[in-house]
Order: structure tokens, then C-alpha cells, then sequence
């Protein structure tokens, strides 16, 4: 158990700023390529706090969990594109306000 | 103290590309700025005693995910008549309501974690032990993540397949 140089307090601040970045981003922009990319710095975010637990600790489970949400991550990147192709063919447009409405 | 400071160098070069690739209008130039960031944060995970988790975050987030948006958005070819519209979006009445309302979460959360006391630090974890754990108490996960990919799989054939057939 040898000391780590990095407090685990600063490493969660920068995580919890990114994480706050990424939810003010997907809050504010309408165009889905920018919704996906604000996901995609959540997701990180989040990640980075996994991996900074873990290398607290000294244990291994830290990165497993960054392990399965880089699968998650992938997954969803892989669907939400195909979805954008789609409604840029309907919609002729990204803005995300454009396809709010439900058929019916 | 080296790598305190370098610490500190990648965070705010990681906050910093962040910040500029939620506010760009042009998607490659945020994409490009979103690279940087991820690479920062590689940085990071290197610092903090994960060199694995560092060499995943290149090689599948900046290269594999970042590739797959890059693909997207040249296949949409949007040019300058989207950069004006996300101008006229991106006006300070918009946004500064969500602003205020994150910073104060931010604040708190912020305050919650400089107060909370941890135990001592240790050392960096080896691939072989995230290896043994993945593939020990870990491996009901790893079937569920392979489900998981295989439906994304066919999920993103299925909505790029009628993309294709109906033309572009």
C-alpha cells in the first residue's frame, strides 16, 4: 500500500466538473450530434470517478466498471447514430425540437 | 510533486476542451476538441495508477467511438447553413437558466466532496488483476455486456440498413 501523489478528492472534482459539463451541454444544445457527444462526456465523467475509487482502494473493481461502461458507451453511441442518420432522412434536419412529437 | 503538477496540467486541459466542444457550432471542430478532452482524461488514468484503463480509453473511446461520429457527420455533410442555425439557437436566454441551476448542483456537490474524508491512498492495479476480476465474481457482467453489444449490433444495422435502401 504505497501512497498515491493524486488526492482522490481532486481527481473527483475534475470528474464532477466534466460530469456537470456534459449535463449543462446536454441541456442546452438541440442538435442530436452534440446530445450524443454530451452523453458520451458523462459517461466518461463518470468513468473517471470509477477508475479514481479503484485506484484508491487497490482494487480491481474500479476498472471493471470502466470496462463495462466503455461497452455501454459503444452500444449506445453505435444505436444513437443510426437513429440521427434517420431523422435527418425524415426530418431533413437534427434539431431535436423538430422530432418531439409523438405519431398519433 | 511531478505528477501533481501534471495532474493538474491534464485536468484543466481536459475542463478546458470540454467547455469548447459543448459550445462549438461546427460538429468536427467540437469532435476535435472532444479528442483532446479524452485524451486528457487518458492522462489522468495514467496518473492515478491505471495504465490499462488509460490505453482503453485511446484506443476504443478517441479511436473507435470518436471514428464512428466522425463517419456520421461527413456522411451528413451539414455545412454552413447548420452552423447559422445553432448560432441562433445558442442565444444567452437559452442557456443561462440550465447554467444557473447545474452550478448550483455543482457547488454543493462540490462542498460535499471537499468535506467527506476518505482512508489513506494506495498503489496502481496490475491488467492481471482487473483479468482475474472480470473473468471471477465479475463474469455474469461480461455475458450481460456481450448481449448488450450484440443487440446494439443489430439495432444499428437494422436503422442504417432502411437509411440505405431508401436512398440517400
Amino acid at each position: 500500500m504505497q501512497d498515491l501523489v493524486v488526492p482522490l478528492n481532486h481527481v473527483l472534482f475534475v470528474s464532477t466538473l466534466l460530469f456537470t459539463i456534459g449535463m449543462l451541454g446536454l441541456m442546452i444544445r438541440r442538435n442530436i450530434i452534440f446530445i450524443l457527444m454530451s452523453l458520451e462526456v458523462m459517461l466518461n465523467a463518470s468513468a473517471l470517478a470509477f477508475i479514481a475509487a479503484g485506484a484508491h482502494w487497490g482494487q480491481p473493481d474500479g476498472q471493471v466498471i470502466f470496462l463495462l461502461i466503455l461497452s455501454v458507451a459503444a452500444a449506445e453511441v453505435a444505436v444513437g447514430l443510426g437513429l440521427v442518420l434517420q431523422i435527418q432522412k425524415r426530418f431533413n434536419s437534427l434539431d431535436m425540437d423538430d422530432a418531439n412529437r409523438m405519431r398519433g | 510533486m511531478l505528477e501533481l503538477t501534471l495532474f493538474y496540467i491534464a485536468s484543466t486541459v481536459a475542463l478546458f476542451a470540454t467547455v469548447l466542444a459543448m459550445t462549438r457550432t461546427n460538429a468536427i471542430h467540437a469532435l476535435i476538441y472532444l479528442i483532446v478532452s479524452l485524451l486528457a482524461i487518458a492522462v489522468i488514468f495514467f496518473l492515478i495508477g491505471a495504465p490499462f484503463a488509460a490505453a482503453l480509453e485511446i484506443v476504443i473511446y478517441a479511436g473507435a467511438i470518436m471514428v464512428l461520429f466522425v463517419f456520421v457527420i461527413m456522411m451528413l455533410n451539414l455545412g454552413e447553413k447548420g452552423d447559422a442555425r445553432e448560432r441562433q439557437l445558442l442565444q444567452p436566454h437559452v442557456w443561462l437558466g440550465p447554467a444557473i441551476l447545474s452550478l448550483v448542483l455543482l457547488v454543493e456537490l462540490l462542498y460535499l466532496i471537499s468535506t467527506v474524508e476518505g482512508p489513506a491512498s494506495s498503489g496502481s492495479v496490475s491488467p492481471k488483476s482487473v483479468g482475474l476480476a472480470l473473468f471471477g465474481p465479475y463474469v455474469i457482467a461480461v455475458e450481460l455486456a456481450s448481449m448488450l453489444l450484440l443487440s446494439g449490433l443489430v439495432g444499428s444495422y437494422h436503422l442504417g440498413r432502411r437509411y440505405l435502401d431508401r436512398g440517400l
